[in-house]
């Protein structure tokens, strides 16, 4: 039972950076209907960023205390903004338009580019962070078996939910949502009624990115190690997340992600960590097959 | 680099960039002043501040600042240069026969006979070693293996990203087969081809309804899987450290031992023992496979099999509407198209007598997806052309060291920037009541499905 | 419902209480009528009244919520396409066009009209292993195949752009390559989705000819069309729908002063008459 809740916390905490990061990529596809391969590579980037700009701040002498988490984190929103803004400008801007093909293959290189490019800067070995944040609560106490929910799972939970609210406000409030709202629906009317496609889409990479840097930064704190090809493995993730929650739809993209995660963490503790990921995969393969629009997906009827 | 519009070119927003052609040179040099402080941002984290990790087992920090501003430079000096050539509205894809794509069509008359010739006569000609006949091994192997995903994308428009797997399943089987059954290179090539194609129709049966992105994921999940099943399942497949020993070749019977006895190719021949004659064989051998790919997938684009998968990759629902039964045209697109690799697969063991997990990853895939589209459009000499450049590229960005992927990767985004549609922008019909013409890549369709 | 009820060994297409719905929204409602063979039956109605829904339903790319579709062939049991995944239903001898041309674009008119007969050289290959070792009846297949590609593009008027990629035809030879593909599966019924939109007045009337000259050949013939001059000319028998309901079934003549129908289009009685004068 306490073993149970304890992998329930971490299931949610878990679930919570997936699902960051699955907000991107239904963001990218809901405005230009492409999966961003790169995407998972960004979140990478963010965490990396992450880890330079604690490193930078410990040799300030000033790596203390929730103030510095919260610039940790801003540096890496910021530069890895920069990021995805140069990813969108470089390699799917110039192939915007009705080829399929190419843009995939252009992400994938882009994808390539980022990991050796991460790899060559900052070394291929792993880097291991010391703990930033440590202890935590303790839940439940069966026997030897302590249930603890830790400062850091509060964190990630608690930045989560409020980058999260932020972004809903923007998407539903500002003039900015609308027009990516609009430009979801109807690119070229939106165009011609004078919405800046261009620009919007752009902040759409961005915004992805800089949620994706959340998600970084989450991870970087939580494990402690990360390495260059932590995307990979993560996109796919985020990427069944949105897909399980219904592509386009944002609330899904954060419902897909807690239960990759749940999903994710009880199948390794009850069966096997090494068939972990196969398990993700699986849940991909069973969705698009049995549900294809995702739990919060909208139904699309094809026109004939 | 282009500056044509074709008639389809779809960078055209309403509103975003401006159009003018050429502009001064002070603001191509603010435009390339700002590219500079973007690279700066990028760079100066990354590049800049590397971590290490200390002897203590901590990180620490190592700035790099004279990188950051030779990076900076090499980026104000190149966007400086593509604005002044360009215009702002820089490098722009184009589809449209160029020149010396039309001039290949033309000469692929003889263009392709030719590099038949070269590539049969390779092993013979003076100067070629060990080296370029491995190379030439390695180019092929990627030929048949660009020529058997072909089939699925190219022909068909199926959008997989997980065609390793089937490649994988190949070498597994032959290995397995040839060790545990003892059976002869001859026997397990097509058990080999026939598990493959197993597989493929197993993939291929929850995939149906999936169309582009979704269908290129679930196959690279597909792909992914069967990689870890194969770096886990220590019992039957030796886990992460593979499985060696796996039975060499012969010449029909005819072993390439070095003892020169009379039962060894060498000996039967009269010949001085030889590595190389391994070799060469081993280079007709994929030479003779991939030459069967072409032959098969050439003769079923004339036929109503063929002509249904090109029919589907631009029009599913036309396609039931006439009564094909799109099902089967799918898993057969998948079915023949795991068999070449699953034959590629078989070749490969036996090749190299060892196999891992590790040449089954993602990038494999990803690198020979990047041949057919970059081939274009389902042509063979497209393929084959494209394969050359690339593997022949990869090996020759091996000077670049460590930088070699990275250099791949940027030339894969190039690529697709510059030509979309691949290198070969025209489609010839396969039947005429006249003369065959070339029809243009803005026709035709890519396949959503 | 007006007019006669036809004897039912008549029929090639019986429509019985289709409704469709698509999630609270119901496109068709009840829908019965007859298609007789060797007739042109036409299905009209304003915009949104659901004939495409019918044709759909009809031709299996949707399934209906409710009723049945049947194909009524001579010397057969009556097949219930309302069951059939779409290409079962093509294959029974029902074959369409689409509102929105769906022609292979990047092959040649004559390769469009080959893929249309895909299933008869299929069978001609020997599950396709025969005919890749060149051994089987194949090649007569295809030149068979070809004979009767040619006779319609002759019959459309197409025969010299054989060879052109029919992504590159003007829009009426397209609207033309489209009907002579879909009678290169040989059907017994044609259904056809506003094949004269877009079409001029010339244009239309070739149109009505080759419908003719279809029908004369003895496929039966059903068609959406918003062009009332082709429809009253040529139809024997013409459906009226109005928001997913049937408000009208009967000879032209009589719907053509149905004050139902007039009213379903609401003052588009003008432009009947316009139909008539041209």
């Amino acid at each position: 039972m306490a073993y149970a809740l304890q992998q329930l916390i971490n299931g949610i905490s878990l679930g919570m950076i997936y699902g960051l990061i699955a907000v991107g990529y239904t963001m990218v596809y809901g405005i230009i209907g492409m999966i961003n391969f790169a995407h998972g590579d960004v979140f990478m980037i963010g965490a990396f960023v992450a880890l330079i700009a604690v490193l930078l701040l410990s040799l300030g002498g000033v790596m203390d205390g929730p103030a510095a988490i919260l610039l940790v984190l801003l540096a890496s929103m910021a530069v890895t903004a920069l990021y995805g803004w140069t990813l969108e400008r470089l390699a799917y801007r110039p192939l915007r338009g009705s080829f399929r093909l190419a843009p995939l293959i252009s992400a994938i290189g882009m994808s390539i580019v980022l990991q050796n490019y991460v790899q060559i800067s900052q070394g291929a070995r792993v880097k291991p962070l010391e703990p930033l944040v440590r202890g935590g609560v303790e839940v439940m106490r069966d026997g030897p078996f302590v249930v603890q929910f830790s400062y850091v799972q509060m964190l990630i939970i608690a930045v989560t939910l409020a980058v999260l609210a932020a972004f809903t406000l923007l998407v539903t409030r500002t003039p900015l949502g609308r027009a990516m709202r609009a430009c979801e629906q109807d690119r070229k009317m939106a165009a011609l009624l004078g919405i800046d496609t261009d620009r919007t889409i752009s902040l759409t990479f961005v915004i992805g990115a800089t949620l994706a840097a959340v998600a970084g930064t989450m991870y970087l704190l939580r494990y402690g190690v990360i390495d260059f090809y932590i995307g990979f493995l993560a996109g796919v993730k985020a990427f069944t997340a949105a897909v399980l929650g219904g592509i386009g739809s944002l609330p899904g993209a954060v419902l897909g992600g807690l239960l990759i995660g749940l999903i994710e963490t009880f199948w390794s503790a009850y069966f096997s960590v090494q068939y972990k990921d196969v398990a993700a995969f699986s849940i991909l393969v069973l969705t698009l097959i049995f549900l294809p629009t995702g739990l919060l997906g909208r139904q699309e009827v094809e026109k004939v | 680099m282009s500056r044509t519009e074709d008639r389809r070119s779809q960078a055209r927003p309403a509103a975003g960039e401006s159009d003018r052609p050429r502009q001064g040179a002070l603001i191509a040099l603010k435009d390339a002043a700002l590219s500079a402080l973007v690279a700066l941002g990028l760079f100066a984290p990354m590049v800049g501040l590397r971590t290490d990790v200390a002897p203590s087992g901590g990180l620490y920090l190592r700035t790099r600042w004279a990188d950051v501003a030779i990076l900076c430079g090499i980026v104000f000096m190149l966007r400086l240069a593509l604005v002044l050539w360009t215009g702002r509205r820089g490098l722009q894809p184009s589809t449209a026969p160029r020149p010396w794509t039309l001039w290949l069509q033309k000469a692929g008359r003889f263009f392709a006979p030719a590099l038949l010739a070269v590539a049969l006569v390779l092993p013979f000609i003076p100067g070629v070693e060990r080296y370029e006949l491995d190379l030439g091994i390695l180019v092929l192997t990627y030929v048949m293996l660009g020529w058997g995903l072909n089939i699925v994308v190219g022909l068909a428009g199926l959008l997989d990203l997980g065609y390793v797997a089937f490649y994988a399943v190949g070498a597994y089987s032959y290995a397995l087969l040839a060790l545990n059954f003892g059976l002869s290179f001859w026997i397990c090539l097509p058990l080999a081809g026939i598990l493959a194609a197993f597989w493929g129709i197993l993939l291929g049966f929850p995939v149906l309804r999936l169309r582009g992105d979704y269908l290129a994921i679930v196959t690279l999940a597909f792909g992914e899987m069967i990689r870890i099943v194969l770096v886990n399942w220590v019992s039957l497949t030796g886990g992460p450290n593979g499985i060696s020993g796996i039975p060499r070749p012969s010449f029909f019977g005819l072993s390439f031992s070095m003892s020169g006895d009379p039962d060894t190719f060498a000996g039967y021949f009269g010949l001085e023992p030889s590595p190389l004659h391994r070799v060469i064989f081993l280079y007709y051998l994929i030479f003779a496979l991939a030459l069967l790919t072409n032959w098969v997938t050439l003769r079923l684009r004339r036929q109503p099999l063929g002509r249904a998968w090109e029919a589907m990759r631009e029009d599913e629902i036309a396609c039931r509407a006439l009564g094909i039964n799109i099902t089967t045209a799918k898993l057969s697109a998948f079915a023949l198209g795991a068999m070449f690799g699953g034959f590629a697969g078989a070749f490969f063991a036996t090749r190299q007598a060892f196999i891992s997990p590790e040449s089954f990853t993602f990038i494999e895939s990803a690198t020979i997806l990047a041949i057919v589209v970059l081939g274009g459009l389902g042509s063979q000499i497209g393929v084959a052309v494209a394969a050359l450049v690339m593997i022949g590229g990869f090996e020759f960005f091996r000077q670049f060291g460590e930088w070699r992927m990275l250099v791949f990767g940027g030339a894969m985004v190039l690529i697709m920037v510059l030509r979309p549609r691949g290198l070969v922008g025209t489609r010839t019909p396969s039947v005429a009541l006249g003369e065959k013409r070339a029809i243009g890549a803005n026709l035709i369709g890519e396949g959503r499905g | 419902m007006t007019g006669t009820i036809p004897p039912p060994r008549d029929m090639i297409l019986e429509v019985a209480g289709l409704t469709m719905r698509f999630g609270g929204l119901v496109a068709v409602e009840q829908v019965s009528f007859a298609a007789m063979r060797g007739d042109i039956t036409a299905l009209i109605g304003p915009n949104g009244a659901g004939k495409t829904t019918v044709f759909n339903c009809i031709t299996g790319f949707y399934r209906p919520s409710s009723g049945a579709v049947r194909l009524h062939l001579p010397g057969a049991l009556p097949v219930d396409l309302h069951r059939l995944p779409g290409y079962r239903i093509a294959r029974a001898g029902v074959a369409r066009t689409f509102q929105n041309i769906r022609l292979f674009p990047g092959m040649t008119a004559l390769e469009n009209l080959l893929v249309a007969q895909h299933n008869r050289l299929m069978a001609a290959t020997g599950w396709g292993i025969g005919a890749v070792l060149g051994l089987s009846r194949y090649p007569r297949a295809e030149r068979e195949a070809i004979e009767l590609a040619r006779h319609w593009l002759q019959a459309t008027a197409l025969l010299d752009r054989a060879d052109d990629p029919a992504g590159a035809l003007p829009y009426g030879a397209q609207r033309r390559l489209e009907i002579a593909r879909a009678m290169c599966t040989n059907p017994s019924l044609l259904c056809l989705d506003e094949p004269a939109a877009g079409l001029n007045p010339r244009e239309s009337e070739e149109l009505a000819r080759l419908l003719l000259e279809i029908r004369a050949q003895g496929t039966s013939i059903l068609l959406i069309e918003h062009d009332m001059g082709v429809v009253m000319k040529i139809s024997d028998r013409v459906v009226v729908l109005d928001h997913g309901r049937l408000i009208a079934d009967d000879i032209p003549a009589v719907v053509r002063a149905d004050p139902r129908v007039i009213a379903a289009y609401l003052g588009e009685g003008e432009e009947e008459e316009e139909g008539e004068a041209a």
